[in-house]
């Protein structure tokens, strides 16, 4: 909402300063986003007169002029073909920086002959495109006067940010009330404002056809004819309003409606009423109906949109935009000006279907004071009249606008219950009344009918707490419970935290990537589950249903910028039909060792790197990585057979890992092998609580033994089963098998591999008789037997 | 041959080897000095006793001679091999590679860290939300204004779950109804978590992270939220002299409602929170709004509360001086490195919550 200092001032009687009203605006909830005063600039040029104006001795084109700017004659050489003696117009002395080029002024020799400044054109002081002449202004303009100030542009311009609760603040009247109720000055009567006054026009001749057949989308359409205007210019100081703040002046019809919108926020429309046919009502659209707006656009309407419309159509999205057929043109002689109250709701929900927006939707929406129709319609009139002329009719007055008073059962102490802040309760009374509540003695506080956003006693807290001030709250402790503060963080929460720390010392870099992806990425891994309907991109389209493609595209972009080991994960959530898992992902690309004096050529990442960070990770979020069985079905965005699963019992998948499928890393534009894990944190079955007391251990007394068995398996054989086979071979003695060679060819029957395995035997009491050693040897060779493994000779 | 001559022979020993050839000649089986101890059998007792103590001397000086040389030549040996295995000390160790954690994940922990110590739990919502969670909970109905200050991302009809409308949340705010739903009064909590609205420049990406703080007890007023905030930011900021400014707003779910800016320095060109030569808005706040207790079951008249929310990615580009938040969600390794933080930077309250 935008507005001059000098408009503030029409609604406002005050002296204060621009900061302290900048100061007070913002305090008050009312948050000032700029003030711009285009008169600073153009503070070094002034009013200057051409006294004499002779033919340049070198030039066809230039004059030489001697203009008088209030300190003396000077010479300035001009190329404006109306530079004239005599000519009144805007100088701008060495020194001055001419606001469309910047260009700083300067004594200079133009064609052999000095000049000292410029006589300025309207384009040179950014006033207007007009660049054919120099400015000429009328012949009693006060020579060597700043001409800012004199024309009026020295008027600083207000921006103000109004929240939607505030409509009564989308007219400079409501600004102006709530800086009075703030103590920053005092509101003028209406009348004070119009002087032409603001009571009812009581016109002659039969009041216009109008009527309302949908008493829910517009309760209320006032109207009022005016017929023989002309519509021509609009006055100069609404012109220059309009201008001020960035509206073009259009004609003086439009201008009044787009003026009176502004200073009293209060939205009119006008029609020609030579495009009208029949009586004009207010009645909801029919299926499919359409309008032209004019905005130039077609709209297609519904039977939930209120319309205006006469016998031959519709002419107005009612409250939102008028329609182009029956608008004001020049040549307009008759006029119907439409006064209405629309439902908020209604122009909303209009308003979203139709995706369109406007200065009277932003009002309507918020709701309109639904006690201003009888007075805007008089303003209307009357400046019609006063610049337009013509003949009023008499009024219709079609439905009732909602004017039941809000009454709020209040009590002055909730303001330091809620607000923190204990303020007398005349001192509340006083401020309530002066934005226009009545207070009554009961302190039930009728509500002003303006102010649609309030309705409960809160509001009235937060009246009187922004009136008075926000700064007289005082900081208050929240009280604090005894002792240390008490751990806060849940299971899953610490888990995050570890498993996030743990892949950063692993030497893995978090990132966070978008959560939606292009639908193309998401088919790669089998379709997303959500799909925006109103994207903002194409790339930004499908809720990720894996956390690889993000990643694996950020990989891509990370290569393409040359990085030559590519080590990402991201702790995020995948997005599933039925729920929104969280989940690690983890992308190796590129070396996982760079070439080296030491270890010789570079080393690419391959499936077991995958697998140890999805232990390593597995390990960090508290899962049982002991108990974990490999098993395959990774998924079809993996190497079938460089690819597994680690799962707790048969079904719950607790991480895949594996090479990536190449098919699906030529999706992503990824050279060479990419090796990715993801680990599905919330499948870890949580961990029982048992305080922090651990389990009674003392470490053995005995050392250990240890035992190495090679194995011929064929080679269909899982390494993994024949370790788990070995290792349950005695569970009280065998306390660890590990496999430290795999071995095929030269030896090993064809079909078959040779698995080394060390087993640790932990001896209890005593150690181990030779005999008791090949009983053990026995069993573990028995247990692999099952597996079809023969110990090798 | 004299003591002297044997010693010599010991010492001139160039090698091992030849040293062990002068061993075996001395006191070897048939060496010289085990000749001499054979004849002392044969001596007379008077012999025995001059001659006994020299030839024992004799052999003791032998045998500590040789023992002496020998360690004098292994020490030789050992230091020439040593020479020859020296290597460039200079050539580069083994790397490993250097992991991180992104400012967001820190800055939560950061976050997390403060609001502990103020006795804040935290909450987690999802971001696939129902519209009744997000605004009609909310107090946003359908035809408010306030929905178009959001520019929700939707979901279509047809997916919608149990008649509501799904879109993507628009703050972290449905997290306070969820909580108010689902748990008793007293509630302290903070719920951060990725939000989404459909927005696109150097400031404003479609995605973004945010923190939303919930007090509800009995007795709660203004005074407490701006005591919250001026004692979280100042923690987070780790600066005493942060002043806040409090202005009236408006957020449909709060009343009142307050805006809140942070004063600022320039230094460096760079803003620097603390002071108060400019102002910047941070944080949106307010008590909750009657009508949002009711609708969560909790009776206004005998529970108050305040809720606040703040851009995560904000907050951390206002500490640690990153100035584009596109590059937050890029996955640039080079950025990461830079901006990233150790795994080992723990936010803690003894060593600091700022890495």
């Amino acid at each position: 909402m935008k507005f001059t200092l000098s408009w503030l001032k029409e609604h406002l009687e005050t002296d204060a300063t621009i900061e302290h009203l900048v100061d007070t605006l913002t305090a008050i909830g009312l948050e000032v986003e700029g003030v711009e005063n285009s008169g600073e600039k153009l503070a070094a040029f002034r009013i200057a007169k051409v006294l004499t104006a002779a033919p340049h001795p070198q030039a066809d084109k230039l004059q030489v002029l001697l203009v008088d700017a209030g300190s003396g004659p000077v010479k300035v050489v001009c190329g404006a073909p109306n530079a004239r003696a005599g000519l009144v117009g805007v100088f701008g002395a060495p020194g001055a920086v001419v606001p469309a080029n910047g260009m700083v002024l300067k004594v200079a020799a133009i064609r052999g002959v000095e000049s000292n400044g410029m006589m300025c054109s309207t384009r040179e002081l950014e006033l207007g495109d007009e660049h054919d002449g120099i400015i000429e202004l009328p012949e009693d303009a006060p020579i060597g006067e700043p001409y800012a100030a004199w024309t009026g542009l020295d008027d600083p311009v207000f921006d103000v940010a109004i929240t939607p609760n505030r409509q009564d603040c989308m007219g400079v009247r409501g600004i102006a009330r709530d800086l009075a109720a703030a103590g920053i000055g005092t509101l003028k009567p209406l009348a004070d404002v119009y002087r032409s006054g603001v009571g009812v026009v009581d016109g002659e001749g039969a009041a216009p056809d109008v009527a309302t057949l949908d008493p829910e989308g517009c309760p209320a359409f006032y109207a009022q004819a005016v017929s023989g205007v002309s519509n021509g210019t609009s006055p100069e100081w609404m012109r220059r309003k309009l201008s001020a703040i960035g509206q073009k002046p259009i004609s003086t019809l439009v201008d009044i409606t787009n003026f009176v919108s502004i200073d009293l926020g209060r939205p009119l429309h006008v029609y020609d009423r030579a495009k009208l046919t029949g009586p004009l009502v207010a009645r909801k659209a029919t299926d499919g109906e359409t309008v032209e707006a004019l905005n130039g656009k077609s709209y297609t309407l519904d039977a939930t949109m209120t319309v205006i419309a006469d016998d031959a159509g519709v002419h107005d999205i009612g409250g939102i935009m008028g329609g182009a057929h029956s608008g004001v043109s020049e040549t307009t002689k008759d006029v119907l000006i439409e006064c209405a109250y629309f439902t908020p709701e209604c122009i909303a929900r209009t308003g979203q279907k139709l995706g369109l927006t406007s200065d009277a939707r932003q009002r309507f929406e918020r709701g309109v004071d639904p006690a201003f129709l009888e007075d805007g319609l008089a303003i209307a009139t009357r400046l019609v009249l006063d610049h337009c002329g013509g003949t009023p009719s008499a009024i219709t007055r079609a439905g009732t606008p909602p004017l039941t008073p809000k009454v709020i059962a209040y009590d002055p102490k909730l303001c330091g219950r809620l607000g923190g802040v204990d303020i007398a309760a005349r001192a509340q009374e006083e401020i309530l009344t002066r934005l226009g509540f009545v207070v009554g003695n009961d302190w039930s506080v009728t509500v002003p009918s303006w102010r649609r956003d309030v309705d409960g006693a809160a509001d009235l807290v937060e009246e009187v707490v922004r009136i008075s001030g926000l700064d007289h709250v005082v900081s208050t402790p929240l009280p604090r419970a005894d002792g240390v503060a008490k751990p806060t963080a849940t299971p899953a929460q610490k888990v995050e935290r570890k498993v996030r720390r743990a892949a950063a010392a692993r030497g893995l870099n978090e990132t966070i990537t978008w959560s939606f992806l292009p639908e193309k990425a998401a088919d790669a891994f089998g379709g997303g589950s959500w799909t925006l309907a109103n994207p903002i991109s194409e790339d930004m389209k499908v809720m990720r249903p894996s956390m690889l493609p993000g990643l694996l595209a950020a990989a891509q972009r990370n290569a393409d910028r040359g990085a030559e080991s590519i080590r990402l994960f991201e702790l995020g959530r995948e997005y599933h039909a039925e729920s929104e898992p969280l989940t690690v992902g983890v992308v190796l690309a590129g070396e996982r060792a760079s070439r080296g004096w030491a270890n010789g050529k570079a080393q690419a990442f391959d499936a077991f790197d995958a697998k140890a960070e999805a232990l390593a990770l597995l390990d960090a979020a508290g899962a049982p990585v002991e108990n974990l069985q490999v098993m395959s079905d990774a998924g079809a965005h993996y190497h079938p057979g460089q690819s597994g699963t680690l799962r707790l019992g048969p079904k719950t998948v607790l991480a895949r890992f594996g090479m990536l499928h190449p098919a699906t890393a030529k999706a992503f534009d990824l050279d060479g092998p990419v090796a990715v894990a993801e680990i599905l944190l919330d499948a870890i079955p949580a961990k029982r609580g048992s305080g922090p007391m651990r389990s009674a251990y003392a470490p053995p007394p005995l050392q250990a033994v240890r035992r190495d068995f090679a194995f011929l398996v064929p080679d269909t054989l899982a390494s993994d089963a024949l370790v788990r086979a070995v290792k349950g071979a005695d569970k009280t003695v065998i306390s660890a098998a590990r496999l430290f060679d795999l071995f095929a060819g030269q030896g090993v029957p064809e079909g078959h591999k040779s698995l080394a395995i060390e087993v640790t035997l932990q001896p209890a009491e005593k150690s181990f008789t030779e005999d008791e050693l090949k009983a053990l040897a026995a069993k573990i060779v028995a247990a692999a037997g099952k597996l079809g493994a023969t110990l090798r000779g | 041959m004299t003591e002297d001559d044997i010693l010599r022979q010991i010492e001139t020993a160039a090698n091992l080897d030849a040293l062990e050839a002068v061993r075996i000649a001395l006191l070897g089986k048939a060496g010289s000095i085990s000749a001499l101890l054979k004849t002392l059998g044969s001596m007379t007792p008077e012999q025995r006793q001059a001659e006994g103590p020299r030839i024992n001397g004799l052999r003791i000086a032998a045998t500590d001679a040789i023992a002496a040389r020998k360690a004098a030549l292994e020490g030789a040996a050992l230091d020439a091999r040593l020479a020859n295995e020296r290597i460039d000390m200079t050539l580069p160790a083994p790397q490993a590679p250097r992991g991180s954690i992104h400012p967001v994940s820190q800055v939560m922990d950061e976050l997390a860290e403060i609001f502990a110590d103020m006795g804040f739990a935290v909450a987690t919502g999802p971001e696939i939300e129902d519209d009744w969670h997000n605004f009609s909970a909310l107090n946003i109905p359908e035809t408010h204004p306030a929905r178009a200050m959001h520019d929700t991302f939707y979901f279509p009809d047809q997916m919608g779950v149990h008649g509501k409308k799904m879109l993507l949340r628009t703050h972290t705010s449905p997290v306070q109804i969820r909580t108010m739903t689902s748990q008793k009064p007293p509630i302290r909590i903070i719920a951060p978590g990725r939000v989404y609205r459909s927005d696109s420049d150097a400031t404003h990406t479609p995605m973004f992270h945010q923190i939303e703080g919930l007090v509800i007890d009995k007795g709660i007023h203004l005074g407490h939220l701006k005591w919250t905030l001026e004692t979280f930011l100042k923690a987070f900021f780790e600066r005493d002299d942060v002043v806040l400014r409090l202005r009236p707003s408006y957020f449909p779910f709060t009343e009142p409602s307050v805006e809140v800016d942070v004063g600022y320095t320039i230094e460096n060109g760079k803003r620097v929170i603390g002071g108060s030569d400019g102002w910047m808005e941070v944080l949106g706040s307010g008590m909750v709004h009657p009508r949002v207790l009711e609708a969560c079951g909790l009776d206004p008249t005998e529970w108050s509360g305040f809720a606040f929310g703040t851009g995560v990615d904000r907050l951390a580009m206002l500490k640690y001086g990153m100035d584009d938040l596109r590059a937050f969600f890029d996955g640039d390794l080079r950025w990461l490195r830079h901006y990233g933080f150790a795994a080992l930077d723990v936010p803690t309250l003894s060593g600091g919550v700022s890495a």
